[in-house]
């Protein structure tokens, strides 16, 4: 771990010095900083800040503070009612003891699990541009399907930002330049020929909160994970979903894929492709082909495709099930 | 003498170290805290063959003691083993190799000034790829511990020509890594010309000599300490280069040197169970009695070091077979030594050869348990165990079928592990108040081993467990075999009781006895066996292929079960650690890269609490007296040999999958399953 | 920089900034209880309570918790009594090399605690009993045992819930 300066953000105008970066939870910046793969020179502590709340939006939704701890988010309330799958979601990752730490923001912003990224001796287009990527030819059984480039084919590990990506999530962002919002959705980059850069957010821009829009369907949300054990192991696939379905027909859903691709993936076509249909398996199937169809599957990852498509009609499934009992 | 009234031993005395462990108190090797310590770290080798040109160092590095590495490092003695030669040459011959050391005042300036070394490394071209039909392979004189590499009788090529039913199949089993939960470490501190080393393995005695030899020290002026050890499983059973480095960084900074192995470097330089190919070839008659077995291993070593994982050497002794070849066949690659992993060749011969028997029961529609019954005419107490076992189990009321998106299937497979002793010296001491000191340089690495040997002395002095004090842990006590190869109990109760008897003999004339088992020992009875049965009922989910393990069972013959409660933990613990090998566990290798890229525990995966559903664990107790004088066999590694297959064969049986290259992950096994539902 | 550790207060000087809190702990106050067993919040060998919540301290600064109060196992019971959790261990011979150990129980206290404040785990359906075994293991697998010792720290576990 190379030095660094510490000091504590007292307040959100206080703007951050090149080389500079936010601590939060700290369960992945001292983990890469540990492996020299993440080198900050300045070190500035939001935890301080007053972020640390989940409230109430008017006209319904739910502001989550970015401080707020994810076992702490799992555990609102709030949100195991109106919004099942992020409670689930979160429940999902990491452990107790993570959780415990782990922010609602520096969940968004952690980094790939890929093996090279992690190693700061291999090369890697994301930890050292440039280097190259081993991946492609080496290990990438738990990379990404989609939305890869030669570049780099990390996966996003987040079960979170899954959950978050299907709600339509807002990310609240305050910078230097003011304040902005995003979509969670559109947080993330493709890697495309940069992939050191993960997210669309400029230096100094911090995650204040996480709005959550109102969903009223989103009480029958469910997020299922595929991992290499049964707990405490990053997703190997996983879907989120919500569903509404009116006389037998999908009046609206929301999906989103997870560690198939470097960010939650959204299943946009797969939503459009079953608006309007029978809720049945055969049309659940078909909606996540659709979405599957542009997949890149490398020697070692195809398994993703049937694991996601059943994962899908899985959790559609349960959820229209639910909605008929 | 005439202690046959046991009281203590078969008793289920909670272990005596329990409160310290539970409290915090008991301490490990880096946990002794020194004057002016300095903390060690190693510089790894970033390819996998090559030379080591220079060392350049940041002169900027605040904190920095020295750095090390072979253009600067004292000369040392050769050792026997060529990976404790550290910084000794330029030559690099694996990745994660230790090139240099770096001795700081704290471990963060140690960690930092290590990751900013320069290396000037010359690269070569790298080997690191086991194929079975790889142009160097080669058969070696002995597979480990010194087994033969082959063995051939009758004629296998006529039986299995001959044969109304044959099986030819080949069963792969990736590299495995101990991963004890405490990584190895040491303090090393020089007082003289004697040194102290406090270090976390699993041979005190056998530390102390391979260090001193280094060092040019007889082993009496190495002093030891291995008072707790958090785990080994083979990986601390030699000295490994921390044991090394440390004296080395403390001889140079002429302060005490800590160095705890990063959980990283437990994947290159303290050993691991070496990948291996097996062939197959079994014949039987159509009533299931086996004619002919070839069972041929292809496994990988070192370029330092020859150490072949003696994967077919256990099909030599589980059922006898007229017709009987076994072999080995290893190749040299520029990739970290294979050593100890419990159970050595058992663990991952027994995949094979379990599993190929569960294919040729499948074959002939035979019951698995009753294809081994048939082949076990001599071999009561294993027979008892599959019986005993099935009946315990419900096995025949096992009931493939389907649970929503969950296909359900079971499986069984047995367990050998060999029974043996090593030479080993205890010595008792007469407090008075018939109060006892019992000394013995043993490791309990979790085993339980202070409190059985304080068990048996108990007994065999005819006093209260209270009244015996028992001191382990220290090589400056009489000279004690390894913790290993699951002869830790017979080995040091044998010595402990010999010493007992010597001094209740003597009638209270002497207040010390000494007892040295080395002319006992070289008259066992060789050839005896630890046995057992699994039994594994598991569920696959259609819906994403995870596997997990509704029910796992073992019954065993330990001999003589010297406690039960710690017995019980053994047993279980291994049985889990097979759980691991079936389902989770596997070195990732990148061949470009030249090494394993899943070296911690997030990426290379043992079971967590949730892996681990109903599971229990039974034994038959009954002694074998003609062995040693408890009648013990060890059962620390047997629960892992037959545990894997157990629970493939069950996959098989639930999903009609046959999974032959371990791990069973659900990328291998999805894409065979039938749609859900 | 100081830190309060078992209740008591403790200034560290020249304390590193990169000096996580499981090494102050260790390195420092010489409290070697909580260990060092990934050094990469994989394992759960070094978990404490900070204000009472179980953490991986080996991924936290000790730099920014000053204000916190941390327990470690060596602070669990009192008066050389036993703290439940640990006398539960003892009494199901939950654990064998014991490397694991002081995390495992201090994360019992704190998972005990989180269950006390109807927490749902991954294993948690509605209606279902917190404390079931599978919600135990579920809640209980951020500390792994290489000896595997799981199946006797679930009674244990258990016990000290007074269940």
């Amino acid at each position: 771990m190379k030095t660094f300066a510490y000091r504590t953000a007292t307040g959100l105008a206080d703007g951050l010095e090149p080389g500079a970066v936010f601590l939060a939870g700290g369960t992945n910046l001292v983990d890469l900083m540990k492996l020299g793969v993440a080198t900050p020179d300045v070190l500035v502590d939001v935890n301080k800040l007053p972020m640390s709340e989940v409230g109430e939006l008017p006209g319904g939704g739910v502001r989550i503070g970015s401080s707020v701890r994810n076992s702490d988010l799992a555990a609102d309330q709030r949100v195991r009612t109106a919004y099942p799958v992020l409670s689930q979601a979160l429940l999902a990752g990491a452990s107790g003891q993570l959780r415990n730490m782990a922010t609602t923001g520096g969940n968004l912003l952690q980094r790939t699990r890929c093996r090279y990224f992690m190693d700061a001796t291999m090369p890697c287009n994301k930890h050292r541009p440039g280097s190259g990527c081993p991946a492609r030819d080496g290990d990438h059984r738990n990379l990404a399907i989609l939305g890869g480039s030669p570049a780099c084919v990390a996966t996003h590990p987040s079960d979170m930002a899954v959950a978050l990506a299907a709600l339509d999530a807002v990310v609240q962002l305050d910078g230097p330049t003011g304040q902005r919002s995003v979509p969670v959705t559109e947080l993330y980059r493709l890697p495309g020929d940069t992939p050191d850069r993960d997210t669309v957010l400029e230096h100094g821009e911090l995650i204040t909160a996480v709005d959550l829009p109102a969903l009223p369907f989103a009480t029958r949300s469910a997020y299922r994970k595929a991992r290499d054990r049964a707990s405490y192991a990053f997703a190997v696939g996983s879907v989120a979903a919500a569903i509404d379905i009116q006389d037998g027909l999908v009046s609206d859903v929301r999906l989103a894929f997870g560690a198939v691709a470097p960010k939650p993936w959204r299943a946009f076509a797969a939503e459009a492709a079953l608006r309007g249909q029978p809720a049945t398996r055969e049309h659940f199937m078909a909606a996540a082909d659709v979405e599957l169809r542009d997949a890149r599957p490398l020697r070692d990852n195809a398994y993703k495709l049937p694991l996601i498509r059943n994962l899908t009609v899985s959790v559609l499934e349960g959820l229209a099930g639910e909605v008929t009992r | 003498m005439t202690s046959t009234s046991a009281r203590a031993v078969g008793s289920p005395l909670a272990r005596l170290e329990g409160p310290a462990k539970v409290s915090g108190a008991a301490r490990y090797a880096a946990e002794y805290p020194q004057d002016h310590l300095a903390y060690g770290w190693i510089v790894a080798s970033p390819v996998a063959r090559g030379r080591l040109d220079a060392v350049l160092t940041d002169p900027a590095e605040e904190d920095v003691l020295a750095v090390l590495w072979h253009g600067n490092a004292p000369e040392l003695e050769k050792p026997d083993d060529p990976e404790l030669a550290v910084l000794q040459s330029d030559e690099i011959r694996y990745r994660g190799q230790p090139l240099a050391l770096v001795i700081a005042t704290s471990i963060e300036a140690a960690r930092r000034a290590a990751q900013a070394v320069q290396l000037e490394i010359t690269a070569e071209d790298h080997d690191v790829e086991l194929r079975a039909d790889h142009p160097d392979r080669y058969t070696p004189e002995t597979v480990v511990p010194d087994a033969p590499a082959t063995s051939d009788t009758g004629d296998v090529d006529a039986a299995l020509a001959g044969a109304p039913v044959t099986i030819d199949v080949v069963y792969e089993t990736p590299a495995l890594h101990n991963n004890p939960m405490e990584p190895h470490a040491t303090i090393a501190r020089w007082d003289g010309q004697d040194l102290i080393l406090y270090d976390s393995n699993q041979h005190p005695s056998g530390i102390a000599e391979t260090v001193g030899a280094i060092f040019g020290l007889p082993a009496e002026r190495v002093h030891v300490v291995t008072e707790h050890v958090g785990g080994g499983f083979g990986s601390k059973g030699s000295a490994r280069p921390n044991a090394v480095l440390a004296a080395l960084g403390s001889l140079v900074t002429g302060r005490p040197v800590q160095i705890a192995l990063p959980r990283q470097a437990m994947f290159s330089m303290v050993g691991h169970r070496a990948p291996t190919v097996q062939r197959i070839r079994v014949g039987a008659t159509r009533d299931g009695i086996l004619t002919a077995i070839d069972h041929q291993t292809c496994t990988q070593s070192s370029r330092l070091f020859e150490f072949v994982e003696s994967a077919s050497v256990v099909t030599r002794e589980v059922y006898p077979v007229p017709n009987l070849r076994t072999g080995h066949q290893v190749v040299r690659l520029d990739m970290p030594t294979p050593r100890w992993m419990r159970a050595p060749g058992e663990a991952p011969g027994m995949v094979g050869l379990e599993c190929a028997l569960d294919e040729l029961a499948a074959e002939l529609g035979v019951d698995p348990v009753e294809l081994r019954v048939r082949n076990s005419p001599e071999n009561p107490r294993y027979v008892e165990c599959l019986r005993s076992g099935a009946e315990r189990f419900g096995w025949s009321e096992r009931d493939r079928r389907t649970d929503g998106e969950w296909l359900i299937g079971f499986g069984m497979a047995g367990a050998t592990y060999p029974a043996q002793a090593m030479p080993s010296t205890a010595r008792v001491r007469a407090l008075g108040n018939d109060e006892y000191e019992v000394a013995i340089a043993a490791a309990d690495l979790g085993t339980g081993a202070r409190t059985i040997l304080t068990q048996i002395a108990a007994d065999e002095l005819g006093v209260p467990v209270e009244q015996i004090h028992i001191r382990i842990g220290n090589s400056t006590l009489p000279q004690a075999s390894v913790a290993g190869g699951s002869s830790g109990s017979a080995s040091w109760g044998w010595a402990v009781t010999g010493a007992c008897r010597e001094l209740r003999a003597a009638g209270g004339s002497t207040e010390e006895a000494t007892f040295d088992t080395t002319a006992l020992v070289q008259q066992q009875k060789e050839g005896r066996h630890a046995s057992g049965a699994h039994f594994a009922e598991v569920r696959v989910s259609t819906v994403t292929g995870e596997v997990r393990v509704s029910r796992l069972f073992g019954m065993f013959d330990g001999g003589r079960i010297l406690n039960p409660r710690t017995a019980r933990s053994q047993f279980l613990g291994g049985m889990i650690m097979g759980m691991g090998m079936a389902l989770h566990e596997e070195g990732v290798l990148d061949p470009a890269q030249g090494t394993w890229v899943n070296h911690d525990l997030a990426e290379y995966h043992i079971p967590t609490h949730a892996d681990v559903e109903w599971i229990d664990a039974a034994w038959l107790d009954a002694p074998e007296s003609d062995l040693n004088p408890m009648g013990s066999k060890g059962i620390g590694e047997i629960g892992i040999v037959g545990s894997p297959a157990a629970i493939l064969n069950a996959i098989w049986h639930a999903t009609g999958v046959r999974i032959r290259s371990l791990p069973a992950r659900l990328d291998k096994l999805l894409p065979a399953l039938p749609s859900p539902r | 920089m100081r830190l309060t550790v078992n209740g008591a207060q403790h200034h560290l000087v020249g304390l590193d900034p990169r000096t996580t809190l499981l090494d102050a702990l260790r390195e420092r106050l010489h409290l070697t209880g909580a260990k060092n067993g990934c050094d990469h919040g994989q394992c759960g060998a070094c978990t404490v309570l900070l204000d009472g919540r179980r953490v991986n301290s080996c991924l936290i600064l000790a730099i920014t918790q000053q204000d916190a109060e941390i327990t470690t196992v060596e602070g669990l019971g009192h008066k050389g009594e036993p703290h439940p959790v640990q006398q539960g261990f003892l009494d199901h011979d939950g654990f064998q090399c014991g490397y694991c150990t002081p995390g495992q129980i201090c994360s019992a206290v704190g998972m005990l605690d989180e269950v006390g404040k109807g927490w749902p785990s991954a294993a948690t359906s509605d209606g279902d009993d917190l404390l079931s075994d599978a919600e135990i293991r579920e809640r209980m697998s951020g500390n792994l045992c290489r000896c595997a010792a799981y199946p006797n720290m679930v009674p244990a576990i258990r016990q000290a819930a007074g269940r």
